[in-house]
Protein backbone atom coordinates (compact mmCIF):
# COMPACT_ATOMS: atom_id res chain seq x y z
CA UNK A 1 0.00 0.00 0.00
CA UNK A 2 1.38 3.46 -0.86
CA UNK A 3 0.97 6.83 0.62
CA UNK A 4 0.25 6.04 4.55
CA UNK A 5 2.81 5.83 7.62
CA UNK A 6 3.50 3.11 9.39
CA UNK A 7 1.20 4.09 12.29
CA UNK A 8 -2.12 4.64 11.16
CA UNK A 9 -1.23 0.90 9.12
CA UNK A 10 -0.66 -0.60 12.59
CA UNK A 11 -3.95 0.99 14.08
CA UNK A 12 -6.00 -0.10 11.82
CA UNK A 13 -5.00 -3.59 11.43
CA UNK A 14 -4.77 -4.16 14.83
CA UNK A 15 -8.43 -3.11 15.44
CA UNK A 16 -9.55 -5.83 12.59
CA UNK A 17 -7.59 -8.04 14.52
CA UNK A 18 -8.50 -7.24 18.20
CA UNK A 19 -12.18 -7.85 17.06
CA UNK A 20 -11.41 -11.11 15.63
CA UNK A 21 -10.38 -12.01 18.54
CA UNK A 22 -12.62 -10.65 20.50
CA UNK A 23 -15.23 -12.90 18.32
CA UNK A 24 -13.58 -16.04 18.71
CA UNK A 25 -13.37 -15.78 22.26
CA UNK A 26 -17.27 -15.59 22.36
CA UNK A 27 -17.99 -18.09 20.54
CA UNK A 28 -15.51 -20.90 21.81
CA UNK A 29 -17.32 -19.64 25.09
CA UNK A 30 -18.63 -23.77 25.44
CA UNK A 31 -15.33 -25.39 24.27
CA UNK A 32 -12.04 -25.89 26.19
CA UNK A 33 -8.58 -25.79 25.02
CA UNK A 34 -6.23 -23.56 23.44
CA UNK A 35 -6.07 -22.14 20.21
CA UNK A 36 -4.21 -23.78 17.26
CA UNK A 37 -4.64 -21.92 14.33
CA UNK A 38 -7.39 -19.59 13.30
CA UNK A 39 -8.61 -19.23 9.31
CA UNK A 40 -9.42 -16.23 8.09
CA UNK A 41 -10.72 -14.98 4.09
CA UNK A 42 -9.66 -11.86 3.31
CA UNK A 43 -11.27 -10.09 0.13
CA UNK A 44 -8.88 -7.99 -1.59
CA UNK A 45 -11.36 -4.90 -1.08
CA UNK A 46 -12.10 -5.50 2.01
CA UNK A 47 -9.70 -2.71 3.20
CA UNK A 48 -7.23 -5.25 5.02
CA UNK A 49 -3.63 -5.51 3.83
CA UNK A 50 -2.63 -9.27 5.38
CA UNK A 51 0.49 -8.55 6.04
CA UNK A 52 -0.54 -5.95 8.52
CA UNK A 53 -3.08 -8.25 9.95
CA UNK A 54 -0.27 -11.00 10.33
CA UNK A 55 1.82 -8.25 12.04
CA UNK A 56 -0.90 -7.75 14.60
CA UNK A 57 -1.69 -10.71 15.51
CA UNK A 58 0.48 -11.53 17.82
CA UNK A 59 -0.25 -8.52 19.94
CA UNK A 60 -4.14 -8.92 19.70
CA UNK A 61 -4.02 -12.38 21.06
CA UNK A 62 -1.60 -11.54 23.96
CA UNK A 63 -3.36 -12.76 27.48
CA UNK A 64 -6.48 -14.40 25.52
CA UNK A 65 -6.49 -18.15 24.83
CA UNK A 66 -5.78 -17.50 21.31
CA UNK A 67 -2.17 -16.55 22.68
CA UNK A 68 0.23 -18.59 20.23
CA UNK A 69 -1.69 -19.29 17.45
CA UNK A 70 -1.17 -19.26 14.06
CA UNK A 71 -3.05 -16.98 11.33
CA UNK A 72 -4.16 -18.84 8.26
CA UNK A 73 -5.38 -16.20 6.01
CA UNK A 74 -7.12 -16.90 2.40
CA UNK A 75 -6.84 -13.73 -0.16
CA UNK A 76 -10.08 -13.71 -2.09
CA UNK A 77 -9.19 -11.69 -5.23
CA UNK A 78 -12.01 -9.42 -6.88
CA UNK A 79 -14.17 -11.32 -9.35
CA UNK A 80 -16.64 -8.59 -11.47
CA UNK A 81 -19.79 -9.66 -13.32
CA UNK A 82 -20.06 -8.38 -16.75
CA UNK A 83 -23.86 -7.87 -17.69
CA UNK A 84 -23.01 -7.23 -21.21
CA UNK A 85 -20.71 -10.32 -22.06
CA UNK A 86 -22.59 -12.56 -19.14
CA UNK A 87 -19.06 -13.60 -17.57
CA UNK A 88 -17.14 -13.37 -14.86
CA UNK A 89 -13.87 -12.00 -14.46
CA UNK A 90 -11.21 -12.00 -11.93
CA UNK A 91 -9.24 -8.40 -11.64
CA UNK A 92 -5.50 -8.59 -11.18
CA UNK A 93 -4.20 -8.11 -8.17
CA UNK A 94 -3.54 -4.20 -6.76
CA UNK A 95 -5.41 -3.10 -10.22
CA UNK A 96 -8.95 -2.48 -9.93
CA UNK A 97 -10.19 -1.30 -12.61
CA UNK A 98 -13.87 -1.93 -12.84
CA UNK A 99 -13.81 -2.15 -16.31
CA UNK A 100 -14.54 -6.02 -18.47
CA UNK A 101 -11.44 -6.88 -19.87
CA UNK A 102 -13.33 -8.34 -22.65
CA UNK A 103 -15.57 -5.48 -23.60
CA UNK A 104 -14.66 -2.76 -21.73
CA UNK A 105 -17.60 -2.04 -20.40
CA UNK A 106 -17.81 -0.32 -17.26
CA UNK A 107 -18.46 -2.97 -14.66
CA UNK A 108 -20.58 -2.27 -11.04
CA UNK A 109 -21.58 -5.78 -10.05
CA UNK A 110 -18.96 -7.21 -7.72
CA UNK A 111 -19.47 -10.93 -7.07
CA UNK A 112 -16.58 -11.37 -4.29
CA UNK A 113 -13.81 -9.31 -2.90
CA UNK A 114 -15.11 -7.62 -0.07
CA UNK A 115 -14.67 -10.84 2.29
CA UNK A 116 -13.68 -10.59 5.76
CA UNK A 117 -14.50 -13.55 7.37
CA UNK A 118 -13.49 -15.98 10.58
CA UNK A 119 -14.48 -18.91 8.97
CA UNK A 120 -12.83 -21.47 11.50
CA UNK A 121 -10.32 -22.27 14.28
CA UNK A 122 -8.45 -24.98 15.49
CA UNK A 123 -8.46 -26.48 18.88
CA UNK A 124 -6.52 -28.71 21.16
CA UNK A 125 -8.54 -30.19 24.15
CA UNK A 126 -5.78 -30.96 26.71
CA UNK A 127 -6.03 -34.37 28.27
CA UNK A 128 -5.91 -33.08 31.54
CA UNK A 129 -5.12 -29.04 32.48
CA UNK A 130 -1.56 -29.53 33.21
CA UNK A 131 -0.98 -31.18 29.18
CA UNK A 132 1.10 -29.03 27.58
CA UNK B 1 -3.90 -34.96 23.74
CA UNK B 2 -6.83 -35.48 21.56
CA UNK B 3 -6.23 -34.86 18.05
CA UNK B 4 -6.89 -31.32 16.90
CA UNK B 5 -10.77 -30.30 16.06
CA UNK B 6 -11.86 -27.92 13.50
CA UNK B 7 -14.74 -25.64 15.03
CA UNK B 8 -16.24 -23.86 12.31
CA UNK B 9 -16.94 -19.97 12.89
CA UNK B 10 -18.34 -18.74 9.64
CA UNK B 11 -18.59 -15.21 11.17
CA UNK B 12 -17.75 -11.65 9.94
CA UNK B 13 -14.80 -10.02 11.69
CA UNK B 14 -16.68 -7.20 11.50
CA UNK B 15 -19.56 -8.61 12.96
CA UNK B 16 -19.72 -6.62 16.37
CA UNK B 17 -19.46 -2.87 14.46
CA UNK B 18 -21.41 -3.87 12.07
CA UNK B 19 -24.48 -4.98 14.33
CA UNK B 20 -23.58 -1.67 15.91
CA UNK B 21 -23.86 0.00 13.25
CA UNK B 22 -27.16 -1.56 11.86
CA UNK B 23 -28.62 -0.70 15.36
CA UNK B 24 -27.61 3.02 14.88
CA UNK B 25 -29.01 2.86 11.35
CA UNK B 26 -32.72 1.46 12.70
CA UNK B 27 -32.26 4.30 15.29
CA UNK B 28 -31.30 7.40 12.55
CA UNK B 29 -34.65 5.84 10.36
CA UNK B 30 -36.75 5.81 13.62
CA UNK B 31 -36.13 9.74 13.89
CA UNK B 32 -35.76 10.72 10.29
CA UNK B 33 -31.77 11.55 10.57
CA UNK B 34 -30.06 11.52 7.38
CA UNK B 35 -26.24 10.68 8.12
CA UNK B 36 -23.70 11.33 5.79
CA UNK B 37 -20.21 10.24 6.46
CA UNK B 38 -16.94 12.20 4.95
CA UNK B 39 -13.51 10.44 4.42
CA UNK B 40 -10.41 12.09 2.56
CA UNK B 41 -6.81 12.12 3.76
CA UNK B 42 -5.28 14.76 6.46
CA UNK B 43 -5.93 18.14 4.42
CA UNK B 44 -8.43 17.74 1.66
CA UNK B 45 -10.57 20.35 2.83
CA UNK B 46 -13.53 18.13 4.97
CA UNK B 47 -13.74 20.90 7.45
CA UNK B 48 -13.41 23.83 5.15
CA UNK B 49 -16.33 22.65 3.09
CA UNK B 50 -18.42 21.21 6.20
CA UNK B 51 -18.09 24.08 7.87
CA UNK B 52 -19.58 26.03 4.50
CA UNK B 53 -22.00 22.89 3.80
CA UNK B 54 -23.33 23.23 7.02
CA UNK B 55 -23.96 27.04 7.33
CA UNK B 56 -25.83 26.84 4.38
CA UNK B 57 -28.51 24.22 5.86
CA UNK B 58 -28.70 25.06 9.38
CA UNK B 59 -31.36 27.52 8.42
CA UNK B 60 -33.53 25.08 6.63
CA UNK B 61 -32.75 21.67 8.70
CA UNK B 62 -31.58 20.72 12.22
CA UNK B 63 -28.23 20.02 11.43
CA UNK B 64 -25.40 18.58 13.65
CA UNK B 65 -21.60 17.30 13.20
CA UNK B 66 -19.53 14.73 14.80
CA UNK B 67 -15.53 15.27 13.96
CA UNK B 68 -13.34 12.40 14.72
CA UNK B 69 -9.59 13.68 15.34
CA UNK B 70 -6.60 12.03 16.35
CA UNK B 71 -5.17 15.28 18.04
CA UNK B 72 -6.67 18.50 18.15
CA UNK B 73 -10.49 19.75 19.05
CA UNK B 74 -9.83 22.35 16.76
CA UNK B 75 -11.94 21.11 13.67
CA UNK B 76 -15.31 20.79 16.07
CA UNK B 77 -14.14 24.87 17.25
CA UNK B 78 -14.14 25.50 13.05
CA UNK B 79 -16.91 23.91 12.27
CA UNK B 80 -18.96 25.32 15.14
CA UNK B 81 -18.69 28.72 13.54
CA UNK B 82 -21.23 27.67 11.06
CA UNK B 83 -23.70 28.19 13.56
CA UNK B 84 -24.41 24.43 14.02
CA UNK B 85 -23.19 22.45 17.17
CA UNK B 86 -20.60 20.27 16.24
CA UNK B 87 -19.01 17.44 19.17
CA UNK B 88 -15.11 16.44 18.95
CA UNK B 89 -14.16 12.61 19.26
CA UNK B 90 -11.15 11.83 20.98
CA UNK B 91 -10.43 8.52 18.71
CA UNK B 92 -7.01 8.10 21.33
CA UNK B 93 -4.80 7.51 18.65
CA UNK B 94 -7.15 5.56 16.01
CA UNK B 95 -6.63 6.15 12.59
CA UNK B 96 -10.87 5.48 11.66
CA UNK B 97 -13.85 5.66 13.58
CA UNK B 98 -15.90 2.87 14.55
CA UNK B 99 -20.04 2.86 15.29
CA UNK B 100 -19.08 2.59 19.19
CA UNK B 101 -17.41 6.09 18.23
CA UNK B 102 -20.33 7.32 17.30
CA UNK B 103 -22.82 5.64 19.85
CA UNK B 104 -20.58 7.33 22.80
CA UNK B 105 -20.29 10.68 20.63
CA UNK B 106 -24.18 10.76 20.52
CA UNK B 107 -24.59 10.14 24.25
CA UNK B 108 -22.06 12.45 25.09
CA UNK B 109 -22.76 15.39 22.89
CA UNK B 110 -26.66 15.40 24.41
CA UNK B 111 -26.17 18.85 25.86
CA UNK B 112 -25.14 20.21 22.48
CA UNK B 113 -27.97 17.97 20.31
CA UNK B 114 -30.51 15.39 20.94
CA UNK B 115 -29.78 13.57 17.83
CA UNK B 116 -33.60 12.51 17.55
CA UNK B 117 -34.42 16.18 16.92
CA UNK B 118 -31.69 15.99 13.65
CA UNK B 119 -32.19 16.15 10.30
CA UNK B 120 -29.13 15.84 9.41
CA UNK B 121 -25.90 14.34 11.32
CA UNK B 122 -22.62 14.81 9.50
CA UNK B 123 -19.78 13.08 10.46
CA UNK B 124 -16.21 14.01 9.31
CA UNK B 125 -13.75 10.98 9.75
CA UNK B 126 -10.54 11.05 10.74
CA UNK B 127 -8.19 12.23 7.59
CA UNK B 128 -7.11 8.78 6.21
CA UNK B 129 -8.05 6.70 3.25
CA UNK B 130 -7.06 3.63 4.33
CA UNK B 131 -8.65 3.04 7.76
CA UNK B 132 -11.89 4.10 7.04
CA UNK B 133 -12.54 2.31 4.31
CA UNK B 134 -13.85 -1.10 6.81
CA UNK B 135 -16.25 0.62 9.17
CA UNK B 136 -19.74 0.74 8.54
CA UNK B 137 -20.77 3.72 10.97
CA UNK B 138 -24.40 3.46 9.97
CA UNK B 139 -24.43 6.07 7.83
CA UNK B 140 -26.63 6.54 4.94
CA UNK B 141 -24.13 8.21 2.67
CA UNK B 142 -20.21 8.47 2.21
CA UNK B 143 -19.05 11.08 0.58
CA UNK B 144 -15.24 10.85 -0.14
CA UNK B 145 -13.33 13.92 -1.39
CA UNK B 146 -9.78 14.20 -3.10
CA UNK B 147 -8.82 17.91 -4.20
CA UNK B 148 -6.99 18.93 -6.81
CA UNK B 149 -3.62 18.97 -5.42
CA UNK B 150 -3.41 15.68 -5.06
CA UNK B 151 -3.37 14.32 -8.27
CA UNK B 152 -5.91 13.19 -11.12
CA UNK B 153 -4.59 9.26 -10.64
CA UNK B 154 -5.63 9.48 -6.72
CA UNK B 155 -8.51 7.29 -6.97
CA UNK B 156 -6.97 4.47 -8.58
CA UNK B 157 -4.23 4.23 -5.70
CA UNK B 158 -7.24 4.22 -3.50
CA UNK B 159 -9.81 2.12 -5.09
CA UNK B 160 -11.14 0.44 -2.35
CA UNK B 161 -12.41 3.98 -0.30
CA UNK B 162 -14.13 4.87 -3.30
CA UNK B 163 -15.48 1.25 -3.64
CA UNK B 164 -17.39 2.23 -0.15
CA UNK B 165 -17.88 5.51 -0.73
CA UNK B 166 -21.43 6.54 -2.74
CA UNK B 167 -20.77 10.29 -3.88
CA UNK B 168 -17.10 12.10 -4.68
CA UNK B 169 -16.35 15.36 -3.79
CA UNK B 170 -13.37 17.20 -5.79
CA UNK B 171 -12.20 20.18 -3.68
CA UNK B 172 -9.99 23.31 -4.03
CA UNK B 173 -11.42 24.01 -7.54
CA UNK B 174 -10.11 27.77 -7.03
CA UNK B 175 -6.47 26.35 -7.80
CA UNK B 176 -7.43 23.97 -10.79
CA UNK B 177 -6.19 26.59 -13.26
CA UNK B 178 -2.92 27.67 -11.59
CA UNK B 179 -2.38 23.48 -11.18
CA UNK B 180 -3.18 22.51 -14.04
CA UNK B 181 -5.41 20.13 -13.44
CA UNK B 182 -6.65 17.79 -15.76
CA UNK B 183 -10.68 17.30 -15.04
CA UNK B 184 -11.20 14.63 -17.67
CA UNK B 185 -8.47 12.13 -16.39
CA UNK B 186 -9.79 12.59 -12.86
CA UNK B 187 -12.85 11.48 -13.98
CA UNK B 188 -11.71 8.83 -15.89
CA UNK B 189 -9.65 7.56 -12.62
CA UNK B 190 -12.83 7.91 -10.69
CA UNK B 191 -15.27 6.41 -13.23
CA UNK B 192 -12.89 3.11 -13.40
CA UNK B 193 -12.93 2.54 -9.86
CA UNK B 194 -16.52 3.39 -9.14
CA UNK B 195 -18.60 3.42 -12.45
CA UNK B 196 -21.26 6.07 -12.43
CA UNK B 197 -20.11 7.50 -9.09
CA UNK B 198 -21.48 10.91 -9.05
CA UNK B 199 -19.58 13.89 -8.85
CA UNK B 200 -19.24 17.24 -7.37
CA UNK B 201 -16.24 19.61 -8.01
CA UNK B 202 -16.49 22.36 -5.44
CA UNK B 203 -14.52 25.56 -4.14
CA UNK B 204 -15.21 25.77 -0.39
CA UNK B 205 -13.08 29.31 -1.01
CA UNK B 206 -14.97 30.64 -3.92
CA UNK B 207 -18.32 28.81 -3.64
CA UNK B 208 -17.54 27.91 -6.74
CA UNK B 209 -20.10 24.28 -7.43
CA UNK B 210 -21.13 24.40 -3.96
CA UNK B 211 -25.21 25.39 -4.88
CA UNK B 212 -25.08 21.65 -7.01
CA UNK B 213 -23.57 19.84 -4.37
CA UNK B 214 -26.05 21.58 -1.30
CA UNK B 215 -29.30 20.75 -3.56
CA UNK B 216 -27.67 17.04 -3.67
CA UNK B 217 -27.43 16.89 0.30
CA UNK B 218 -30.98 18.65 0.89
CA UNK B 219 -32.84 16.70 -1.53
CA UNK B 220 -31.26 13.45 -0.08
CA UNK B 221 -32.16 14.25 3.79
CA UNK B 222 -35.63 15.55 2.50
CA UNK B 223 -35.82 12.12 0.92
CA UNK B 224 -35.31 10.50 4.00
CA UNK B 225 -37.71 12.61 5.73
CA UNK B 226 -39.94 11.46 3.44
CA UNK B 227 -40.24 8.09 3.65
CA UNK B 228 -42.51 6.56 6.57
CA UNK B 229 -40.90 4.85 9.83
CA UNK B 230 -41.32 1.21 8.32
CA UNK B 231 -43.22 -0.84 10.32
CA UNK B 232 -40.19 -3.45 11.64
CA UNK B 233 -38.88 -0.27 13.48
CA UNK B 234 -40.67 -1.11 16.54
N1 LIG C 1 -7.68 27.16 -1.92
C1 LIG C 1 -8.48 26.39 -1.19
N2 LIG C 1 -8.05 25.94 -0.01
C2 LIG C 1 -8.89 25.17 0.72
C3 LIG C 1 -10.19 24.81 0.26
N3 LIG C 1 -10.76 24.00 1.20
C4 LIG C 1 -9.87 23.88 2.20
N4 LIG C 1 -8.73 24.59 1.93
C5 LIG C 1 -7.55 24.70 2.77
O1 LIG C 1 -6.92 23.43 2.88
C6 LIG C 1 -6.42 23.23 4.21
C7 LIG C 1 -7.00 21.99 4.82
O2 LIG C 1 -8.41 22.13 4.90
P1 LIG C 1 -9.28 21.35 5.99
O3 LIG C 1 -10.70 21.71 5.76
O4 LIG C 1 -8.73 21.57 7.36
O5 LIG C 1 -8.99 19.85 5.55
P2 LIG C 1 -9.36 18.46 6.31
O6 LIG C 1 -8.11 18.02 6.99
O7 LIG C 1 -9.76 17.53 5.22
O8 LIG C 1 -10.45 18.74 7.26
C8 LIG C 1 -6.76 24.50 4.97
O9 LIG C 1 -5.64 25.35 4.97
C9 LIG C 1 -7.91 25.09 4.18
O10 LIG C 1 -7.99 26.49 4.31
C10 LIG C 1 -10.60 25.32 -1.01
O11 LIG C 1 -11.70 25.06 -1.50
N5 LIG C 1 -9.71 26.10 -1.69
MG1 LIG D 1 -10.66 18.35 9.30
ZN1 LIG E 1 -17.92 -7.57 -21.03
Amino acid sequence: MRGHNYRSLYMHELSIALRAVETIVEDLADHSGSVLSVQIRVGALSGVVPDSLRFAWDVACADTRLSGSVLEIEEVPVRIWCEACQCEHTLPDADFVFRCPRCAASVTEVMAGRELEILSVELTEHESPQAH
Amino acid sequence: MNPPKLIEIRKNILKKNDELAQGLRTRFATHGVFVANFVSSPGTGKTELLKYTMARLTERFAVAAIVGDVETENDAIRLRKSGAPAYQVETHNMCHLESFHIEKAIAAASSQFRVEELDLLIVENVGNLVCTSAFDLGEDLQVVLVSTTEGEDKPLKYPKIFDRSDVCILTKMDLAEALEFDHAQMRASIDAVKPGMPVFEVSAKTGLGMDAWIDYLAGRVEEKQAVETPAWVS
